[in-house]
């Protein structure tokens, strides 16, 4: 796991910040942190574990992570579940809810879930609340987008949830009706990872000519994976639109069409629908392309997330840590990282994703103010500081009282 | 002489899992939602904004103006301010009798197109001392300039309305303890829903600069 440092943070987060996390770790100097989740590496989860978990070390908290050991059957039942609880429809048989109980069980048995504050990352290891011990505060921590689950599925993984203490989503939207406390946690980025941190002008140069990424005009880019739901026919139509008054190239990066059949698919109709245009460059990138992405990000003088859906979608927050004007999709998280006209736009149409483009791109003192406003909104509310505080602050909160 | 102790706050936001999708649904909420709530709703906004001013300075308003677009009921709703001397339930009228009226000129329930719903949250404080203390008002200003803004928000509005002091606990400390009355009717004359917590601690800076 990576060694972080609590301090290296002071010149980032807003002044006050680092002292603040130091202050509330001394209230809880003796008690203990357990994250569990179902990976160590892959997926959004673990990269955020992998920052949040040593932080909070850094800081004294006694803090460990541990994943569940899973079958392959058992992986394919939580990946139903984890379609089910997005709203698609899902065939769950009993054979498989048995198969996802016995994995919960061996590792029930196996695992030391001893600690002062548990928390349990989203539905794979859920059915672990049987071996909570008296005293022990237990929370479960949704990071799906759970506003419109196929019940069945729900109601199976609500016997587990109802019996923690708390429960925490990532946005508003996604709280059901349960009868313990739910709790707003925000995801974050990390300022100091590959992908967010400073890169000097000969790193961005870099990436750029190996990507023969134009520098003599402004890039707009989007950074999603081929998915529909990301709408990148819809940014080739602004592109187009925005093309007829102000010269400028598109970038669209993404990934996940090498081994997703749907997203080779999208990713066939962007370039269809890109023709020959050279000032459109789609890349299909490695899931480890962070600096690349940083890159792309600092390059570009306009960002665009046109989600049609979207759970929090933190390509809005790594744009604006950067100082970009944003322009995302009217839908899910992109509405509280955007404030309309104060660190960003949020559209509902091609005409006005290609509206805005062209007003930042044609009012460059705005798209600066915009993207100042941007990172300041940031700073407070999207960095993994204000993660860690959160967290320390949910201990003090349920373990200070007991 | 008794020292002012300067404390941050924490805020730790709880969903209900109750939502409205229209401005009937909305009243509906606001009449039956706990204190917590209504006050959550018309100040926790300032710990969420702290450099950038939403349009209107209560989550009610910026849901009608912006989420189902009915600018009318949003500008409405901007103009309740609540007064130091207000109670939560004064503030809940108050917003109950501005969106019932607006409901009754009307013959269809705005609601949400293509917005997001209301979503009714509380909120939970908890203070954390930031061992910093005063005792004129020199180092008064002195450690006003440097603690977190959300020290600001808890000796504020923490101290108004969820701890119902009336006042804020800046005010108290000036008048009791000081003995400058004067200045903790300035102090709490200032216009507090019309800054960010940045510009309330300036505004109160310069108020303490004047009288030093």
């Amino acid at each position: 796991m990576d060694h972080l440092i609590w301090e290296s943070y002071r010149t980032i987060a807003p002044a006050g910040t680092v002292d603040l996390g130091y202050r509330l770790a001394d209230m809880l100097k003796d008690k203990s942190l357990l994250h569990v989740n179902s990976t160590r590496w892959g997926g959004g989860v673990a990269e955020m574990l992998h920052r949040i978990v040593p932080l909070l070390q850094n800081l004294g908290i006694n803090t460990r992570w541990d994943v569940i050991e899973g079958t392959p059957a058992f992986y394919q039942v939580t990946k139903s579940f984890h379609n089910a609880l997005q709203g698609n429809q899902q065939d769950i048989s009993e054979e498989m809810y048995n198969a996802y109980l016995k994995v919960n069980r061996f590792n029930g048995r196996k695992m030391d879930l001893n600690a002062d504050m548990v928390v349990i990352h989203d539905p794979q290891p859920a059915p672990l609340i049987y071996k909570r011990k008296k005293g022990s505060v237990w929370l479960w921590r949704c990071h799906i987008d759970a506003s419109r689950p196929q019940r069945k599925v729900w109601n199976f993984l609500r016997d587990f949830v109802s019996d923690y203490d708390g429960a925490i989503f990532s946005l508003p939207d996604f709280a059901q009706k349960l009868t313990i406390p739910q709790h707003l946690i925000y995801p974050s980025i990390d300022p100091l990872s590959d992908k967010n941190r400073d890169l000097s002008e000969e790193e961005i140069n870099r990436v750029l000519e190996k990507y023969q990424i134009p520098r003599n005009k402004p890039i707009i880019c989007q950074v999603s994976r081929f998915d529909r739901f990301k709408d990148p026919l819809g940014v080739i139509q602004a592109y187009q639109m925005v093309k007829k008054y102000n010269d400028c190239c598109l970038v669209l990066a993404g990934g996940g069409a090498a081994d997703d059949p749907e997203g080779a698919q999208v990713l066939a109709e962007v370039k269809a629908a890109a023709g020959n245009d050279p000032d459109v460059i789609i890349l299909d990138l490695p899931p480890d392309s962070n600096v690349e992405i940083n890159a792309f990000q600092r390059a570009s003088t306009v960002i665009l997330q046109k989600s049609l859906k979207e759970g929090f979608g933190l390509t809005v927050a790594e744009a604006m840590w950067k100082a970009k004007p944003v322009i995302g999709g009217f839908v899910g998280g992109i509405t509280v990282q955007i404030v309309y006209g104060q660190t960003g736009y949020t559209v509902n149409s091609v005409e006005g994703a290609a509206y805005r483009i062209r007003y930042l791109l044609n009012n460059p003192e705005a798209a600066r103010r915009i993207g100042e406003n941007a990172r300041e909104y940031t700073r407070r509310n999207f960095l993994v500081t204000r993660h860690i505080i959160d967290y320390l602050s949910l201990m003090v909160c349920y373990l200070k009282k007991r | 002489m008794k020292e002012f102790e300067f404390t941050d706050c924490v805020e730790i936001r709880e969903l209900t899992g109750r939502r409205a999708d229209d401005e009937a649904g909305l009243l509906e909420l606001i009449e039956e939602a706990p204190d917590d709530a209504i006050y959550y709703h018309t100040h926790s906004y300032f710990l969420r904004h702290f450099y950038i001013s939403g349009p209107y300075p209560n989550d009610f308003a910026n849901w009608a103006a912006i989420q189902v677009r009915d600018k009318v009921l949003g500008e409405k709703l901007s103009a309740i301010t609540p007064s130091p001397q207000n109670s939560i339930d004064d503030i809940r009228n108050a917003l109950v009798e501005v969106i019932d009226k607006h409901l009754s000129t009307i013959k269809t329930v705005p609601a949400i197109a293509y917005g997001q719903p209301f979503h009714l949250m509380i909120s939970k404080i908890i203070e954390v001392p930031t061992h910093l203390r005063a005792s004129n008002l020199q180092e008064f200003c002195d450690q006003l300039k440097i603690v977190d803004a959300s020290a600001v928000y808890n000796h504020i509005f923490e101290a108004r309305f969820r701890v119902k002091k009336g006042r804020s606990d800046f005010a108290i400390w000036f008048e009791e303890v000081l003995g400058r009355k004067d200045l903790a009717d300035q102090v709490e004359q200032i216009d507090a829903y019309m800054f960010s917590l940045e510009g309330l601690r300036s505004k109160i800076l310069s108020l303490c600069d004047k009288s030093l």
